[in-house]
């Protein structure tokens, strides 16, 4: 158990030694800034709260259209039928408690010369510093034959909400004895072991509720996020319920029909009244409006301060940013968040962002009450992000049951803990 | 032995423009990458695919040490008469594989 209360406390500690680092904070505290924020996930409303503690006289705003935060973390439960979708909405009544404006409406535009955001319905902003916490959108033209209006026929459920109910839906309104398609993009894409989650929990819904059906998970890499561990579990657990096609077994989807209820690799075709398409990637569309996204439709970032080196005065975090070896996560939207508001506090206040240590832990269920994980200790020093060496890990191979078990544990506490950091 | 994968319409109208598509499962080793303990991994690739129609040669390509592993090639052909298709990979010590398809021309 020693296991969870570190990683609890890494994500705690972080934010206190942020604080600490941010000293003397009297500057800060003077310091009056206007500071907009868009997108209210994991990355922009911890942002959000640590500008605010830090920066109490600034003008923190927060735009975001959804008066509800639907978490995409343990999501893969609810599509299974383990879990309510409410345990995983939050909502933005502490943020505001805390002093945050918060704008219900969309930006549409960036003027990073001007350094106004356009909203939706709204009048423009003005800021001194934006953050970006816009998160994915998906690039419908890299499938032929899909777009966006398809996502109620292939459903992609990748970001969290009605698309979530919606396969859930699917999977129960399936016969016993029909094939389930999951169809995995190339990388980079949110979260990196995902897909193999929702797999190994689809097939744990297949194998309880309609044993004769079957998952076909058709991918276009050969290798992915814990491999072995998840191949490892699908042998034990999932046998007849699960089959994974990498990229050089034909594995790509190439093409989607929807109306047929098809998707086509370049060899063959798989009908299926259940299919999740999860679409190839790119930041949120905001981002490439305020011209912080390059040719690979994703946004590099000074990870010292996570500031655009596109645009200057516009930081980007989370799944927008180009940050590997951190992968596009929760944990690192949170941390990432972290540590742009105590660089932009630095800046604000007179005085430069200072390197620090970021980490990361995904957790993914591969039945519903065994875990396995993957951590990484990283450095924002010497202008790049790299993965500090001897720190971090997998979880063991041909592992005790009690292991599993106990990551699945740990696995609720980290949840709890980072919607908790976020949201209250 | 390499596995093959072929896709060729069973059938077509004479005249019409058919797709082919022809993957292999190889390694395509490139001769320029490095083991864990800092050795070269010999090169190993394939250096030459043919496909011909009844005999006549009808598309043909040299790979070299650049070609990703798994090759896949797209190409096209006028359909005009019913036949086998053979295609054909040479690796670079001489192996080769083959595989074959029938067209039906109505």
């Amino acid at each position: 158990m020693s296991l969870v209360f570190n990683r609890r406390n890494l994500i705690q500690s972080a934010v206190l030694g942020a604080s600490a680092a941010a000293l003397p904070g009297s500057a800060m505290a003077q310091a009056r800034a206007r500071i907009v924020i868009v997108g209210g996930g994991f990355g922009g409303a911890t942002a959000a709260l640590t500008l605010k503690r830090l920066l109490p006289s600034s003008d923190i705003t927060l735009i975001e259209p959804f008066d509800q935060f639907v978490a995409c973390p343990f999501s893969n439960l609810v599509i299974a039928g383990l879990r309510d979708i409410t345990s995983q909405s939050f909502s933005y009544d502490r943020l505001e408690a805390a002093g945050i404006t918060r704008i219900a409406d969309t930006a549409i535009d960036v003027d990073p010369v001007a350094k106004t955001v356009s909203l939706q319905w709204g009048d423009d902003l003005t800021y001194d510093k934006l953050i970006l916490s816009p998160g994915i959108d998906f690039r419908f033209e890299a499938l032929e034959g899909y777009h966006s209006g398809m996502t109620g026929r292939l459903p992609h459920a990748w970001k969290a909400g009605s698309q979530t109910l919606w396969l859930q839906l699917k999977l129960q309104a399936l016969e016993d004895g029909q094939t389930v398609i999951m169809s995995v993009p190339p990388a980079p894409y949110r979260c990196p072991p995902g897909p193999y989650e929702r797999a190994s929990l689809i097939a744990h819904f297949l194998k309880t509720q309609k044993p004769r059906s079957k998952l076909i998970i058709l991918d276009a890499k050969d290798q992915f996020s814990k491999m072995a561990l998840f191949k490892e579990a699908w042998e034990e657990h999932y046998p007849d319920h699960l089959e994974w096609r990498g990229a050089s077994n034909d594995g790509t989807v190439v093409r989607v029909d929807a109306e047929a209820d098809t998707v086509f690799t370049d060899f063959e075709s798989f009908q299926s009244p259940a299919i999740n398409v999860i679409p190839p990637q790119k930041a949120g569309f905001i981002a490439e409006r305020a011209g912080v996204a390059d040719a690979t439709g994703w946004c590099p970032i000074d990870p010292l301060s996570f500031a655009s080196t596109l645009q200057s005065d516009i930081h980007v975090i989370g799944d927008a940013t180009i940050a590997a070896p951190m992968p596009k996560s929760a944990f690192s939207a949170n941390l990432q968040g972290k540590v742009c508001a105590v660089a932009i506090a630095r800046i604000v206040a007179g005085m430069s962002p200072e390197p620090t240590v970021l980490a990361n832990t995904c957790y993914s269920y591969t039945t519903p009450d065994e875990a396995i994980s993957i951590a990484g200790v990283y450095s924002n020093a010497g202008g790049k992000l790299s993965s500090i060496s001897g720190a971090g890990g997998v979880s063991p191979l041909r592992a005790d049951k009690a292991i599993r078990n106990a990551e699945a544990a740990q696995a609720h506490h980290w949840f709890e803990t980072i919607t908790a950091e976020a949201f209250g | 032995m390499a596995s093959i994968r072929l896709a060729v319409p069973k059938t077509a109208q004479s005249g019409d423009i058919i797709e082919i598509k022809a993957l292999i499962q190889h390694e395509m080793e490139s001769g320029f990458r490095r083991g864990s303990r800092g050795e070269v991994i010999p090169r190993d690739i394939i250096v030459r695919f043919e496909c011909s129609f009844e005999g006549v040669q009808i598309f043909a390509a040299d790979f070299h040490p650049a070609i990703a592993a798994n090759p896949l090639l797209t190409f096209h052909m006028r359909a005009e008469k019913s036949g086998r298709l053979l295609f054909e990979w040479t690796d670079q010590n001489g192996e080769t594989w083959r595989d074959s398809a029938d067209l039906e021309v109505i």
